[in-house]
C-alpha cells in the first residue's frame, strides 16, 4: 500500500468543554471508498470538517496528502472536493453559472471552467437544465449539482457529508449510481452516513462511530461477520411480548427486544423459527433476513441507528 | 499555467455573475432616484433657500442644487453599500451559505471580505456614476469634478460596507438591520451634512455626524464639484474614511474566520 491520503492518529475535536471527537485513528488509501457510519451526534461531521480543513484540530495528528491542515489548508483544499451536508449552491444563479463560478474560486482559467462545466453537466445528468436557475431544481438535482461542483477541480479526494439525506429512494439510487461511477474512475471518496444500506452499497471499508469514538472498523461484510450472526429472525409478538421473550431464552446467540419487534440473532433462521414454534410462541409475523450493518450497530451500542 | 487571479477578485467575479441578471434595473434606480431628489429638493426647496438673504453665506455662495448635488452622490453610495452588506452578507453566511462553499476551496475569510470590499467599491462607483450622469443634465450641477467625486463616493461606500459586514456576520437575526437603518443610516442621511452645512445643527449632533465617514466624504466631494478643494484637508478626510474601511474589514475577517472555521 502507498502513502495514505488521510492519516489520523488520536484525532480530537473539542468545542469548549464538549468533546465531539475523542481520539480516533483512521487511514484512507488512494482509490478507496471509506465511510463513517453512526447516528447523529456521533462526531462524523466534526471529523469530516477537520479533514476538509475548515475546522482546526484540537488534539492528535491529522495529515491529508501527507500535509498538515494547520499549515497547508489552502493547498490541501485545492485538491479536495467537498459535498457538504447542506447545499451551499447559489440558488439565484443557473446550474451552469454555479459550476463556472466555483471553478474560478479554484483559479481555473475561464476556458477550463467552461470545458469542465460542459463535462460535469453531462456527468450530473443536468445538461438539459444547464440554464435553469438552481432554485427551480428538485432536491435530487441540487445534490447532483453539489457533487458535480465538488468535482470541478478534479479532486484527489471527494468528501461527502450525508450525501443522500432527505432524498427520495429514486433520487438516492441515481446518486449512488453516479458515485459508483466515480469509484470506477478511481476517485477516492470519504462519506458519512447514518443509512446502513448506503454504507453497504458504497463503502469498501468503514468505521462505526458512536459518541466521538470508533467502535468497529472493517468492510461491511467483515463487520457483519465479526459483530453479528449470519441471519436474523424478526418476530412481531403482539401484546404479550414480554412473557413470550422469556420462553425464547437460549435460542440463537443473542436476543434484542425493540419497541415493536424482537430480533433473534442466529446462523440458521429457519431452524430457529421452527424452535420458536415448538416452544409454543405464536408471532403475528415472522421474517428471516440477512444480518445488516444496522444489526452491527445494535450489537455494538445496544441502540438502533435511526431513532 | 496562466497567471493566477488574486482571491478577492475571484470572489468578486461570483458577485458579477449574479449581478448580470439585475444590473439594468439597479443602475436605472441609481439614476432615477437622485433625479427625483434633485427635482424635489433642488428645485422646490432650493428656490426657497436661494431666496433667503442669509443662505448665500451659509452655503458659501452656492446655489442650493449645487450644494446638495455631491451630497446625493455620496449618500447614494452609502445606501447601496449598506443594503448590500446587510441581508446578502447574512444570507451568504446563514441562509444560502455561499461563504461556506467558498471556504471549502483554497479561498478563505480574507478573500471573501476582500472580494466584498472590491465589489462594494464597484457597485458604489456604478451607482455614483449614474447619479453623476443625472447631475450632468443640469447646468447648475454639471462639473468635471463629478468624475473624481465618484471615486470618493466609492471609498465612502466601502467605509460603510466593511463595518456593516462585520455587524452582519456577528448578528444572529436580521432584526438588527431595521435598527441599523432607523437609528444609524436614516439619521446620517438627514443629519450627516449632505443637505445643509453641519454648523446648522447643535454641537453634539455635529460631532456625532463627524464621527461617521459620510460627512468627510461629502465635504471632499463638494470641494471637487464646486471648486476650491483644499488638498491637505481632503487627504485628511479621505484617510479618516479609509480608516473606517480598514478597521471594519479587519473585524469582519476575524469574525468570519471564526464563524467559518470553528
Amino acid at each position: 500500500m502507498g502513502a495514505p491520503l488521510i492519516l489520523a492518529k488520536g484525532l480530537v475535536k473539542r468545542f469548549g468543554t464538549f468533546e465531539a471527537v475523542r481520539g480516533i485513528d483512521v487511514e484512507v488509501q488512494p482509490g478507496e471508498v471509506f465511510g463513517f457510519l453512526g447516528p447523529n451526534g456521533a462526531g462524523k461531521s466534526s471529523t469530516m470538517r477537520m479533514i476538509a480543513c475548515v475546522s482546526p484540530v484540537s488534539g492528535g495528528v491529522l495529515r491529508i496528502f501527507g500535509l498538515d491542515p494547520a499549515v497547508s489548508g489552502p493547498a490541501i483544499r485545492a485538491k479536495l472536493g467537498v459535498v457538504p451536508q447542506l447545499d451551499t449552491l447559489d440558488t439565484e444563479l443557473s446550474v451552469r453559472e454555479n459550476l463556472f463560478v466555483y471553478g474560478r474560486y479554484f483559479d481555473l482559467s475561464r476556458a477550463e471552467c467552461r470545458r469542465r462545466t460542459t463535462e460535469l453537466l453531462e456527468f450530473a445528468r443536468l445538461a438539459d437544465r444547464a440554464d435553469s436557475v438552481v432554485e427551480q431544481l428538485s432536491g435530487g438535482m441540487k445534490r447532483r449539482l453539489s457533487i458535480a461542483r465538488a468535482l470541478i477541480n478534479e479532486p484527489d479526494l471527494l468528501l461527502l457529508d450525508e450525501p443522500t439525506t432527505g432524498l427520495d429512494p429514486q433520487a438516492r439510487h441515481v446518486l449512488w449510481e453516479r458515485l459508483y461511477r466515480l469509484k470506477q474512475q478511481g476517485v477516492t471518496q470519504v462519506l458519512t452516513t447514518h443509512y446502513m444500506d448506503e454504507a453497504e452499497q458504497l463503502c469498501d471499508r468503514l468505521v462505526v462511530m458512536d459518541e466521538g469514538r470508533i467502535v468497529a472498523e472493517g468492510s461491511p461484510s467483515e463487520l457483519i461477520r465479526v459483530h453479528s450472526t449470519r441471519e436474523v429472525l424478526e418476530l412481531r409478538l403482539g401484546p404479550d411480548a414480554g412473557a413470550a421473550v422469556d420462553v425464547l431464552g437460549g435460542i440463537g446467540r443473542r436476543i434484542e427486544v425493540l419497541a415493536d419487534r424482537v430480533l433473534v440473532y442466529v446462523d440458521d433462521g429457519e431452524a430457529a423459527h421452527a424452535e420458536v414454534h415448538r416452544r409454543g410462541v405464536h408471532a403475528e409475523s415472522v421474517l428471516v433476513r440477512r444480518s445488516s450493518l444496522e444489526d452491527v450497530f445494535l450489537m455494538l451500542t445496544g441502540r438502533s441507528l435511526v431513532d | 499555467m496562466a497567471l493566477s487571479t488574486p482571491g478577492p477578485i475571484r470572489v468578486m467575479e461570483g458577485h458579477v455573475v449574479a449581478f448580470r441578471r439585475l444590473w439594468r434595473l439597479n443602475v436605472m434606480a441609481s439614476f432615477v432616484q437622485p433625479m427625483l431628489y434633485l427635482l424635489g429638493l433642488g428645485v422646490g426647496v432650493g428656490a426657497l433657500v436661494d431666496r433667503n438673504a442669509g443662505s448665500s453665506d451659509v452655503l458659501g455662495s452656492l446655489p442650493y442644487v449645487a450644494f446638495v448635488a455631491p451630497g446625493l452622490l455620496v449618500t447614494t453610495a452609502m445606501s447601496v453599500c449598506s443594503d448590500e452588506s446587510m441581508w446578502p452578507v447574512m444570507g451568504g453566511l446563514r441562509w444560502q451559505r455561499l461563504y461556506h462553499g467558498i471556504a471549502a476551496t483554497p479561498l478563505g475569510a480574507r478573500d471573501i471580505v476582500g472580494g466584498h470590499a472590491v465589489w462594494m467599491a464597484t457597485r458604489a462607483a456604478l451607482a455614483a456614476t449614474a447619479v453623476s450622469l443625472a447631475l450632468a443634465l443640469f447646468p447648475a450641477t454639471r462639473s468635471w469634478g463629478l468624475a473624481p467625486a465618484v471615486l470618493v463616493a466609492a471609498l465612502v461606500g466601502v467605509a460603510f460596507a466593511m463595518p456593516i459586514m462585520a455587524v452582519s456576520i456577528g448578528a444572529e437575526l436580521d432584526g438588527v438591520f431595521a435598527a441599523l437603518q432607523r437609528f444609524v443610516l436614516v439619521p446620517l442621511f438627514l443629519f450627516g451634512g449632505a443637505f445643509y452645512p453641519l454648523d446648522q445643527l447643535p454641537g453634539v449632533v455635529q460631532w456625532l455626524a463627524r464621527v461617521a465617514p459620510l460627512w468627510h466624504g461629502v465635504v471632499v466631494a463638494r470641494g471637487l464639484t464646486t471648486g476650491g478643494v483644499d488638498l491637505l484637508a481632503a487627504a485628511g478626510h479621505l484617510a479618516y474614511v479609509a480608516l473606517w474601511a480598514v478597521v471594519g474589514g479587519v473585524v469582519a475577517v476575524r469574525r468570519l474566520s471564526s464563524r467559518l472555521c470553528p
